[in-house]
């Protein structure tokens, strides 16, 4: 939990697959100018959850277990992804390979239909995903927002879904804001976590404002030109936009209804007499 | 007796006969890395008993940073 937000923005806890999680910004580890500003980035979104991944690693370098130390230092959930993976196969093979490097059975589960748009193959996530939670991993399926597809895993026993708000990298924002609040109003009790395509703040607060769970983010914070105050920008947003979500916001309407009070209005009536 | 194997892509020539020598044969520690034959998981405790065959493809990874 971020202690710098006011008491009035500190959100309902989340529970993900029967686990309370604080914060509702989880935080990718890559792209970071360096290792300090990654943890600092950490720390100052309050995030308690971290994504990572596995490589191939170098006889040369030999750098994973150096990183694991970092990340394991930081004393957050850790959850690694499947991230370029193709095939089920290949998604399956690296899971298993992450659980037993990171000792986590929680997995933000990538197959990845197309190079250029990042797009997950959803026929190819669900066979993934049903496979992998058949041996015991609590699955994050990386989706669209399609709603068969998101039916389809949830009956799979995905208990948390993950839709993208457009594609990984791109900092767009919500791409299809109707489609998203479709997926929200039919999945009221899952819980859904905004993953990619998130650029600004304001994104990210629009999407708690809509009732999503959670964000997940990397790129927009990685990239900023000072990525530790992001962080802390990023937080700010999505504690108020949970917090506003929270509070209830107005319905939009069409028309102009003044706010200050009509009755005893100076001058009212004056002209007509 | 010498087999040719790719590791993480790469072609190379080794004298280990189990996916356990050849993680050694690497220089990684036991649990430094997890690991893979032709496209499946091994775990570690399967590696002593999964002999190496020519042209096999073995992945060898390790933690990383990701989003």
């Amino acid at each position: 939990m971020n202690t710098a937000l006011p008491n009035a923005l500190t959100p309902a806890s989340l529970s993900l697959y029967g686990a309370s999680v604080p914060s509702r910004l989880l935080l990718g580890t890559a792209l970071y100018p360096s290792p300090k500003v990654m943890t600092d980035a950490v720390k100052a979104a309050g995030a308690s959850i971290v994504t990572v991944s596995v490589r191939r690693e170098s006889a040369r370098a030999k750098s994973g277990m150096g990183f694991f130390e970092l990340v394991r230092n930081l004393n957050v959930r850790i959850m690694p992804n499947t991230a370029g993976c193709r095939t089920p196969r290949e998604a399956i093979a690296t899971a298993h390979m992450a659980r037993e490097l990171f000792g986590t059975d929680w997995v933000k589960l990538e197959v990845i239909g197309n190079d250029d748009t990042l797009q997950p193959d959803l026929f190819g996530l669900l066979e993934a995903a049903r496979a992998l939670i058949g041996e015991g991993f609590k699955v994050f399926p990386y989706t669209t927002e399609d709603l068969i597809a998101a039916e389809r895993l949830r009956e799979a026993g995905c208990e948390v879904l993950m839709p993208w708000a457009a594609p990984i990298g791109t900092g767009r924002g919500l791409a299809n804001p109707y489609a998203l609040r479709s997926l929200r109003t039919y999945f009221p009790d899952t819980p859904l976590i905004i993953d990619a395509g998130i650029g600004a703040p304001s994104h990210a607060a629009a999407a708690m404002e809509m009732g999503f769970d959670a964000v997940l983010l990397n790129t927009a914070v990685a990239r900023a030109a000072d990525p530790v105050r992001m962080a802390s920008a990023f937080a700010a947003a999505i504690a108020a936009g949970r917090a506003a979500f929270e509070a209830g916001l107005m319905q939009m309407r069409d028309t102009a209804t003044p706010s200050t009070p009509v009755a005893g209005t100076p001058f009212f009536g004056l002209d007509k007499s | 007796m010498q087999l040719k194997v790719f590791v993480n892509g790469e072609a190379t020539v080794t004298t280990a006969t189990t996916l356990a020598e050849l993680v050694a044969e690497f220089g990684f520690a036991e649990a430094g890395v997890a690991t893979a034959l032709n496209g499946d998981f091994v775990p570690r405790g399967a590696r002593q008993r999964t002999p190496l065959a020519g042209d096999d493809k073995v992945e060898m990874v390790s933690p990383r940073q990701g989003g």
